[in-house]
């Protein structure tokens, strides 16, 4: 394939189309991937706080458990989500790298 | 008062002198103050922190919490989480494109001039919407620590940072707000090591509220309290949970006496209360309102009331006051206008439940909080002063840890002042408890310079984002829509002097609308730019980056229609809740017009989707190569710097 500029111009050539998709899909896996972890969990926490009551009356170190979860817990797990992500991408880019510099 | 006073000067004049001497220092050929190409990413983590607390992390969640109890945790969290979603699907790929504001993206991945022309709109729109909470922040900021009327402190601090802007002392950007974050952080959790230390830890505070779900907090001492004439802070609802005696040293006019709890239709109530000094109030005037003598007082009994679906409901007597009024209580009285325990602390209570859909509220509000960071003018600018998209990875991953360590803090300001300064909630000033709560330790100094500390960092919040927004705003002016559709040819020079025309006129704008907020909630108001921004730009970032199909036309329509789907909404609510207007829609069509992002942004994706279908024909001929700069590693040779 070829990553040169000057054959990059409107029309790509069929190889680098497919190149772009390829990348497109890797990057889009991860990003879906991590990103539906966060939004089952925005979207369970109201869930939880109105169909399981006994969450909501439950105590941790004097915390009820709904207010410890939104507003200590959460900030550590954003945290986790993306070092892991952050972690995970640059693998993916040198991966990408390497394939494609393998294919030409 | 001066001790506070003397902070504020030295933030105000140590932020001027750092952004002159950075301004000089990058002339010495030095990048990290002018783009920040060789800043290390701790620091650019710090200036991108420092940038995104505005008047609203830094006042308005304490107060919101205070206000309204758990709910008000999903601001912190959304703010958090918006940063989060930006990192994971919008930051990389719009990084490697080079595209450094939203008009060069619009621009850029659809080849449109005129397409650039509509982004600019947005921006200022949001803009203006987000500078307008930043400018109530500085008006009551001074309006506590100094007694100056509310438009004095805005006319102050809005000429200082404007006229600070337009000196051009703002290259200087990345070590201000760099140093601003580390100063915010210090301001809001080391003077609460202390408060806690005297009236009790988190826990403490939240335990308190555990006891008896139906309680309200019960005055700690007799107290006068103003409250102010003009909605919507003109109420005094009457405590469900006890009676009280509420005294009117200089009189009272009564607009309207209503049920505290809202009731259904058709419900018969007629509020319990008896005045003193009865004689000289005709009783027939109570529906309608009437009018107090000096020294008069009001007595009010709760009561339960069965509405016509058979549920029985609490309540007790709603005062609107047509004048500003000073109502005195009694040491250990319930206080009016508090939520009780149970709804404070626990899920769906009075933010979320105000108009009977918690659930639908709950997720609009994620929505709006989560989808409008990417919206934010000034945000994706900061964002490119990374390197390379490796480096802009990182760093935010720093900034989620710097914003996630400063928002723990806030809601403990909310919990310690429902337990100690529950006065806020006759007056309504809740944005105002990090600089009030100090000012009651025993210790009077002490007290002084911890109040100082807060005023210095509330200063630093929101003159960094005022900042940041009138450079934002003004450099649209300047570059947008002079140097592009007024004067294609101007010069560097005619420029520079459009851009500092635009600062000062963007500065009296924003000043001019910050008179008018004073009523509102700072999250609130923050929430709303939040809101516009979902629905326009973030479907744009996100189908723009991700979908080839997307053309100029179906872009187009679906950042108009859900932008201004969104702000016509929002501005009929502020103008409802202002009774400027009067409106009776259901409850359903409320909340969704107070909260429109759950609609706002799918009806903008849809819009998309369709139009671009019906014009798939100007789809870009090189949209293949696009979608390469926008995805490829840079290593891979595909990226180019969009502007040069």
């Amino acid at each position: 394939m070829s990553t040169d500029h000057k054959a990059v111009e409107n029309e790509l050539h069929p190889d680098t189309v497919a190149l772009v998709n390829r990348i497109m899909r890797r990057h889009a896996a991860l990003s879906v991937r991590v990103g539906l972890v966060f939004i089952v969990i925005l979207i369970a926490i109201p869930l939880l706080n109105l169909y399981v009551p006994r969450i909501v009356t439950s105590d941790v170190a004097g915390f009820p458990v709904p207010w410890l979860i939104l507003g200590v817990l959460f900030f550590p797990l954003t945290w986790v989500l993306s070092a892991y992500f952050v972690k995970a991408s640059e693998e993916l880019d040198a991966q990408i790298i390497k394939d494609e510099e393998h294919i030409s | 008062m001066t001790i506070p006073l003397l902070f504020v000067i030295i933030t105000v004049a140590a932020t001027i002198g750092l952004g002159i001497w950075a301004t000089n220092k990058s002339k010495t050929g030095s990048d990290f103050f002018v783009a920040g190409r060789s800043v290390s990413v701790f620091w650019n983590a710090s200036a991108i922190s420092g940038e995104y607390l505005s008047a609203a992390s830094f006042m308005g969640i304490a107060g919101l919490v205070m206000k309204f109890g758990y709910d008000a945790l999903w601001y912190p969290v959304g703010y958090a989480a918006g940063y989060l979603f930006l990192l994971l699907f919008i930051a990389g790929p719009l990084r490697r494109f080079g595209a450094y504001t939203i008009p060069d993206f619009a621009e850029g991945r659809f080849d449109s001039p005129a397409f650039r022309k509509i982004a600019v709109i947005f921006v200022l729109c949001i803009g203006f919407f987000y500078t307008m909470p930043q400018m109530k922040g500085a008006g009551l900021t001074m309006a506590t620590i100094l007694h100056w009327p509310y438009f004095a402190g805005i006319l102050v601090v809005g000429a200082v940072i404007t006229f600070n802007v337009v000196q051009g002392g703002m290259k200087g950007i990345t070590l201000v707000q760099a140093v601003q974050y580390w100063m915010k952080l210090f301001a809001i959790s080391a003077p609460l090591f202390v408060l806690m230390s005297v009236f009790g830890g988190y826990a403490t505070g939240l335990s308190n509220s555990r006891i008896e779900p139906i309680k309200v907090p019960d005055f700690t001492a007799p107290k006068v309290i103003k409250i102010e004439g003009t909605a919507p802070l003109n109420v005094l609802n009457a405590p469900t949970s006890d009676p009280i005696h509420i005294t009117f040293p200089d009189g009272a006019e009564i607009a309207k006496v209503t049920s505290s709890a809202k009731l259904e239709p058709g419900t018969t109530f007629t509020p319990l209360f008896t005045v003193d000094k009865s004689a000289l109030i005709p009783v027939a005037d109570y529906g309608k309102g009437f009018t107090l003598p000096s020294g008069a007082a009001i007595n009010c009994r709760p009561q339960s009331v069965t509405q016509p679906s058979g549920k029985t409901v609490m309540t007790s007597a709603k005062f609107e006051f047509s004048k500003p009024t000073s109502a005195a209580f009694e040491e250990s009285a319930p206080v009016p206008n508090a939520p009780t325990d149970g709804k404070w602390l626990n899920p769906f209570g009075g933010l979320t439940s105000k108009h009977g859909y918690p659930l639908l509220y709950t997720y609009s509000l994620i929505i709006a909080l989560v989808c409008g960071t990417a919206g934010l003018p000034h945000i994706l600018v900061r964002f490119y002063t990374n390197p390379d998209g490796k480096a802009a990875k990182r760093t935010t991953l720093w900034v989620m840890v710097m914003l996630g360590a400063f928002y723990v803090f806030p809601p403990i300001w909310g919990t310690l002042g429902r337990n100690v300064l529950p006065d806020l909630y006759v007056s309504g000033k809740f944005d105002s408890i990090v600089i009030r709560l100090p000012e009651l330790l025993e210790n009077k100094t002490m007290g002084q310079i911890l109040s100082g500390i807060t005023s210095a960092g509330a200063f630093a919040a929101f003159m960094s984002t005022f900042s940041g927004l009138l450079v934002s705003m003004s450099g649209a002016f300047a570059h947008d829509i002079y140097g592009k559709m007024i004067r294609p040819n101007a010069t560097i020079e005619a420029r520079l002097k459009a851009f500092k025309y635009a600062a000062v006129g963007v500065g009296v704008i924003s000043m001019a609308l910050g008179l008018f907020v004073e009523s509102f909630d700072i999250a609130q108001m923050v929430l709303w730019a939040f809101a516009i921004g979902a629905s326009s730009y973030f479907p744009l970032l996100l189908m723009g980056a991700w979908w080839r199909g997307l053309t100029r036309q179906g872009a187009t329509a679906g950042m108009l229609l859900g932008g201004f789907a969104s702000l016509s909404a929002i501005v009929t609510t502020m103008l409802i809740d202002k009774k400027v207007v009067t409106l009776s829609v259901s409850p359903l069509v409320r909340s969704l017009m107070e909260q429109p992002a759950i609609w706002g942004v799918p009806l903008s994706i849809l819009t998309m989707v369709i139009v671009s279908k019906l014009t798939a024909s100007s789809i870009p001929p090189d949209v293949d190569l696009k979608m390469l700069r926008l995805h490829a590693p840079e290593e891979l040779g595909h990226s180019l710097d969009y502007i040069d």
